[in-house]
């Protein structure tokens, strides 16, 4: 047996030994899934145990290293890891913004000391984390970003407000994007700071989606103090490590190589497809195995570890608007059932508010005319500005 | 071809826009939502929609109508669909009017008139699975003495929750037979369902539900050619409705492009955007052309509209939904919230799409 065949086989007998009952079958909500946090509370004593179980194996966050709460599995093992919690369904453990967005961005720019003091909080599951990137003003303009941030010796001040902050209200703490200096281009002068959310000062209004949900929110911030040593690289240079982070988002967003295929949820239905739904559901499935495995032939060709740069704009771009295009075919095959709102039938309209929701996939981490852009200037390099 | 409209129908279209900007804006559909009212449509609107006229634009002047036809009924539904204006004007003044009108029986005589005067409100029970399809109806009405017994259920009926009346469509052994049935009928089990267009239908069971032979409208065993037109009528004036939604959704979309500020311009200069928003016109234009030949056959004849109805109903089922699509990606953040009337269009556009056949059931109409 070769070595990663050896590690199959162990993962395999593992999670069929560790992972519980009840976090083998599907999750039937979005908000069925395990965020932590200081103030999680656990749906069931499976979740519990589940995250407990993967955390102290390191798997929460596989590749990471072991010295701060991962278990520094190679890509190869990553993927094994993956296959086998798939072959059984298993519910990720952890949903968590650290995991995805922050983690890879403090491991590459954050001290020794911020490090072990934040990642394997976040692996374990202890600290739930938000994003505030995002202004009124600053969308797709990101760097016109304008919540100040002034130096007062041994703090910082904080001034400012961000919006769409996805679970602001139930996040423990911030990354933040704020303004440290404003003389200069707009790309100078950014800082990326971390802070509590329970600081004095911060607060947050949910916004209520077309989903019917508020899992986002406007967030204020009125002198708000963050210890200086909450800055994570250097001083008005976190422009750089907001993109960086943004290309691990985009590549999580663009995402949907781990997605129930389309031809499985309609199965799932109990629907037969006539000849016209199912000639959309073979396209899709054409599309949806295509992009997975464009998806797993682009991650085997970058460097071990490196990020995928422009090319996560790709991924980010047509795996999300092929996830609305996903959406659109279920709710055609769900006809007249899949527009029921309020019944028991319906799951309270699941169907329909998923539909909803994966409209913000080609909106939020940078809208798809963004990735265009980005994909036209920086792969294609076309002239323009 | 009827593809410029007659002075008394431009009158009609403006007193129509006034009306509905006026008397149903958007914000009321968002406040029916709101306070979970239990019909989801405002009587009080219903019963000014009558003083209009419009309640009864299908019906003769015999019976209290005003006989105007299906462009004008369109027009109206046009703009309903502008201001999102829920009532019961599909379901009682088109699909409802329009069997009895075809019937011509004591039934029409009878229920017409309050038709007309908003006093009853009358819905059509036709579909019975997930997706439109007049083809595959197993309900029964078998004889039984001097009447039949229907058995069966029947899915969307639109308005079904609160109508008085509901024509239904049942096998008999010579064919389809309509028949009309009051809601509070012994053996008839009604289940309100809320839609995400926060509009509502009606899921029906019927066990053993007896009518007499009085009740069948028309013929016992052809139903089929009054259900014909009549659906035809229905898809004809959603899609008109979905036409003044689509170009509403469109115009708000537009507007922003002028405001939203991003990169030190105005978003509407980027040319990535102009373009989606001058296909989107293109687009619009000719959904409006298929909607207007299609009302101007059901006019000239009823008989021969089916695949211009088809044709319409199926552009109109694509292109509003991108419409609303358009709207949705081009507001960024702001067309995620629910503040917005964006979302409210959206829901309602993807109902109306689903409602009385969507783009693919009309292909295959016209393919046929
Ligand atoms: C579900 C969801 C969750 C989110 N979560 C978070 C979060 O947790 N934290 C956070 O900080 N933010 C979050 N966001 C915000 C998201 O990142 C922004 O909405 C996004 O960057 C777009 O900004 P905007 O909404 O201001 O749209 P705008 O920038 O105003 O864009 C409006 C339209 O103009 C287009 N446009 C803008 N510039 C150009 C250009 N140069 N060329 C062509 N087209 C252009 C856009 O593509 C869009 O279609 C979330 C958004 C959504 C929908």
């Amino acid at each position: 047996m070769s070595d990663l065949e050896q590690f199959r086989a162990e993962t395999c007998a593992w999670l069929g030994a560790n992972c519980p009952e009840e976090m083998r079958t599907p999750m039937k909500r979005e908000t069925d899934g395990c965020w932590g946090g200081r103030n999680w509370v656990f749906q069931s004593e499976a979740q519990k145990l589940w995250l407990e179980r993967m955390a102290a194996k390191g798997w929460t966050a596989p590749s990471w290293p072991k010295q701060y709460g991962g278990a520094g599995l190679s890509r190869a093992e990553d993927k094994i890891l993956k296959q086998e919690m798939k072959r059984i369904n298993a519910r990720p453990p952890l949903l968590s913004f650290g995991i995805w967005m922050l983690g890879p961005a403090l491991l590459k720019f954050g001290t020794e000391a911020q490090k072990m003091r934040f990642l394997p909080e976040i692996c374990r599951g202890e600290i739930r984390w938000c994003q505030g990137y995002s202004e009124p003003n600053a969308g797709s303009d990101l760097a016109s970003l304008a919540t100040k941030c002034e130096d007062k010796g041994d703090h910082f001040l904080v001034n400012g407000s961000k919006v769409w902050t996805s679970y602001a209200d139930e996040a423990d703490w911030i990354f933040c994007l704020v303004r440290t200096d404003n003389t200069g281009k707009k790309h100078h002068g950014i800082s990326f700071i971390l802070f509590d959310m329970e600081t004095e000062g911060v607060s947050t209004k949910p916004i209520k989606l077309i989903s019917g949900r508020s899992p986002f929110c406007e967030t204020f911030f009125e002198n708000v103090k963050v210890p200086k040593e909450n800055l994570v690289g250097e001083r008005d240079k976190g422009w750089t490590i907001a993109k960086y982070l943004l290309t691990h988002e985009r590549e999580m967003i663009g995402d949907s190589g781990n997605l129930k295929p389309v031809a499985q949820m309609v199965a799932e239905l109990g629907i037969i497809p006539d000849a016209a739904l199912q000639a959309k559901i073979t396209e899709l499935t054409i599309d949806e195995w295509a992009f997975s495995q464009t998806m797993s032939r682009m991650l085997a060709e970058a460097k071990a570890g490196a990020s995928l740069g422009a090319k996560s704009s790709m991924l980010k771009y047509y795996g999300t608007e092929l996830n609305k295009r996903r959406y659109e075919v279920m709710m055609d095959a769900a006809g007249y059932d899949g527009l029921e709102w309020e019944s028991e039938r319906s799951n309270d309209g699941e169907l329909a508010r998923l539909w909803l929701r994966t409209k913000g996939n080609s909106i939020e981490g940078g809208t798809s005319e963004i990735q265009l852009n980005i994909i036209a200037k920086h792969i294609l390099e076309l002239p323009g500005t | 071809m009827g593809l410029l409209l007659t002075e008394d129908e431009k009158m009609l279209q403006e007193s129509a826009a006034g009306f509905f900007a006026d008397k149903a804006p958007v914000s009321q559909i968002r406040a029916l939502r709101d306070d979970r009212d239990a019909t989801g449509y405002s009587k009080e609107l219903w019963l000014e929609m009558s003083e209009m006229g419009f309640t009864g634009v299908l019906v003769d002047a015999e019976n209290g109508g005003f006989d105007m036809g299906f462009m004008a009924a369109g027009l109206i539904a046009e703009q309903m669909g502008k201001n999102l204006s829920a009532s019961p004007f599909l379901s009682s003044s088109v699909l409802a009017a329009t069997a009895l009108k075809m019937a011509g029986d004591k039934q029409a005589a009878k229920l017409l008139p309050e038709i007309v005067s908003g006093k009853m409100v009358m819905a059509l029970a036709v579909d019975e699975g997930g997706k439109h399809n007049p083809d595959a109806i197993q309900m029964t009405a078998s004889p039984s003495g001097n009447g039949f017994k229907l058995n069966g259920k029947k899915s969307m009926v639109v308005d079904g929750h609160m109508a008085d009346q509901i024509i239904v469509v049942a096998q008999t052994d010579d064919g389809l037979t309509l028949f009309v049935v009051p809601t509070d009928a012994k053996g008839l089990d009604t289940e309100r369902t809320i839609m995400v267009d926060s509009r509502n239908a009606a899921r029906m069971v019927f066990e053993d539900v007896e009518v007499t032979g009085e009740q069948v409208l028309g013929e016992v065993g052809k139903g089929a050619d009054i259900l014909n037109t009549v659906l035809n009528a229905g898809r004809a004036v959603l899609a008109a409705e979905m036409l003044g939604a689509a170009s509403q959704v469109f115009q708000t979309t537009n507007d922003y492009l002028k405001e939203r500020k991003q990169f030190g311009k105005i978003i509407g200069e980027f040319q990535a955007l102009q373009h989606r928003m001058a296909h989107l016109y293109c687009e619009l234009e000719l959904a409006r052309t298929s909607v207007l030949t299609a009302l101007t056959a059901l006019d000239k004849n009823p008989k021969s509209a089916g695949p211009f109805v088809s044709m319409a109903k199926a552009k109109l089922g694509s292109v509003a939904k991108l419409a609303a699509l358009e709207s949705v990606q081009l507001h960024g953040g702001m067309g995620m919230t629910d503040e917005l009337d964006i979302g409210l269009y959206l829901k309602r556009i993807r109902v109306a799409q689903e409602l009385l056949g969507d783009a693919d059931y009309h292909i295959a109409q016209i393919t046929k």
